[in-house]
């Protein structure tokens, strides 16, 4: 069975409401831009989305918080979006905090098949509570979850028709724990090229922690704080 | 009185090392970078993928896919690499990182810091603060000596809620370098050149003593 799909809706069939839905990216680099947009015109409602931030106002998860789709996000910096900051405050939204390397370890164990690890991020903090301490070797660690998504949202480079795929300089982020641990992982892609075409030494992602693959018909790649020098 | 943001970060790029991987956080911790002379083999790591990190590029090299932490367009270095999120956290938390500078809103004589979160107001999140604390070898505070009022933000107990404990190794602010003597109080290494020994213990709320071979910071 084929893993190309015709468009982002095509590719989504099976998202119903209150599901979880993991999306890859760091602030707006490497999101799965027209996977969003699709998300959010089939009007699907009560979702927990998990992702290191939540995009700003116009972009990003923050389209979908617009409509307010996202009964609960789970992330480690929201500090970019305002719509988040009224909805968060009028107890419309549900907040989980999760530190970086913990939220990225949570994927990664989540699509590993390991249902928890202990970390010493977060020992002693508001994020430690209610959560299990143990000591290794006279040090304090805390139990943390392994996560799955009913679906992961990715974005990928390049990806061959199996779903190999290969991600570009720094928007490759979260994205390969991403893809691990979604029951169904769907990547847009900027190019789709044959099995065989990439170097099996340089493939980030294997295709079989890929279901669904389509090409993005454009991407924004829109820049959160664009910073040059002049000489 | 006292040392200007720029002055923070150049005392702390004395405490970088060649060979050295480097986290530098936002704020001042970020002006850490322009004082490490290019001679010095120093490897800059920016947490959502990137080790290696270079200035910000010219116009024509912005590139949406290079990014760094603080969302910001940057260039990669030779000998540069780039990697995924639970990679990055495993060099981070792995203790394969020399050094992490941050900012703080608090610090304490037990070595906790509190940066992430005033109660009431808007919460940002965490980001990747608390495995920096918890994982780098050597954690270096950068902040002001004192808040706006007057208050010291070096504390016996941090009031605010903490981004970790027992975790900061020295402070530099605007008025010294101290380190942390766990339990007891700040040793006072250095004071800013335009202040003395005694005015940094006045202004600081938790116990100092006074290193014996302390003297007025030199750049």
């Amino acid at each position: 069975m084929s893993k190309i799909f015709d468009s982002a809706a095509a590719a989504l069939d099976g998202v119903k409401d209150n599901m979880t839905i993991i999306v890859g990216g760091f602030g707006l680099c490497g999101i799965p831009e027209n996977l969003i947009t699709a998300l959010r015109d089939s009007g699907v409602k009560g979702l927990t989305c998990v992702s290191n931030n939540a995009g700003v106002d116009d972009f990003g998860l923050g389209l979908l918080l617009q409509t307010r789709q996202i009964k609960k996000m789970l992330a480690s910096y929201v500090g970019e979006n305002a719509t988040f900051e009224k909805q968060y405050l009028s107890g419309e939204l549900e907040l989980e905090f999760c530190p970086q390397g913990t939220l990225a370890e949570r994927m990664r164990a989540g699509g590993a098949g390991i249902p928890g690890f202990y970390t010493p991020t977060g020992v002693g903090t508001l994020v430690a509570e209610g959560k299990e301490v143990k000591v290794f070797d006279g040090r304090e660690y805390i139990l943390e979850r392994g996560i799955v998504g009913d679906f992961a949202l990715v974005k990928a480079w390049k990806a061959d028709t199996f779903g190999n795929l290969v991600f570009r300089k720094t928007a490759r982020n979260f994205t390969p724990m991403a893809a691990t641990a979604g029951k169904i992982t769907v990547v847009e892609v900027e190019e789709i090229v044959p099995v065989g075409e990439l170097d099996p030494d340089q493939i980030h992602t294997p295709g079989v922690f890929v279901q669904r693959i389509f090409k993005a018909p454009s991407l924004e790649k829109r820049i959160e704080q664009r910073t040059v020098r002049t000489a | 009185m006292g040392l200007t943001r720029d002055q923070i970060a150049q005392r702390i790029s004395q405490e970088v090392k060649s060979g050295f991987c480097v986290n530098l956080g936002i704020g001042i911790p970020t002006l850490v970078a322009n004082f490490i002379p290019d001679s010095m083999n120093v490897m800059l790591q920016s947490e959502n993928g990137l080790l290696g990190m270079g200035p910000f590029p010219l116009e024509k090299d912005v590139d949406p896919d290079l990014i760094n932490a603080g969302k910001q367009t940057v260039t990669a270095l030779k000998g540069a690499s780039f990697f995924s999120s639970a990679d990055s956290f495993a060099m981070i938390r792995g203790g394969h990182i020399d050094l992490t500078v941050l900012g703080a809103m608090e610090v304490d004589m037990n070595g906790d810091i509190a940066n992430w979160m005033v109660p009431g107001k808007m919460v940002k999140g965490m980001g990747g603060a608390m495995d920096l604390v918890a994982g780098a070898r050597r954690v270096i505070v950068a902040m002001q000596h004192t808040s706006k009022d007057g208050a010291s933000k070096l504390l016996k107990k941090c009031t605010l809620p903490l981004t970790g404990k027992g975790c900061i190794d020295r402070v530099v602010t605007d008025f010294g370098v101290l380190d942390v003597v766990k339990g007891k109080g700040f040793r006072l290494l250095e004071w800013a050149p335009d202040m003395t020994a005694e005015q940094v213990i006045a202004a600081t709320e938790a116990p100092v003593e006074v290193a014996p071979d302390a003297r007025p910071m030199r750049f």
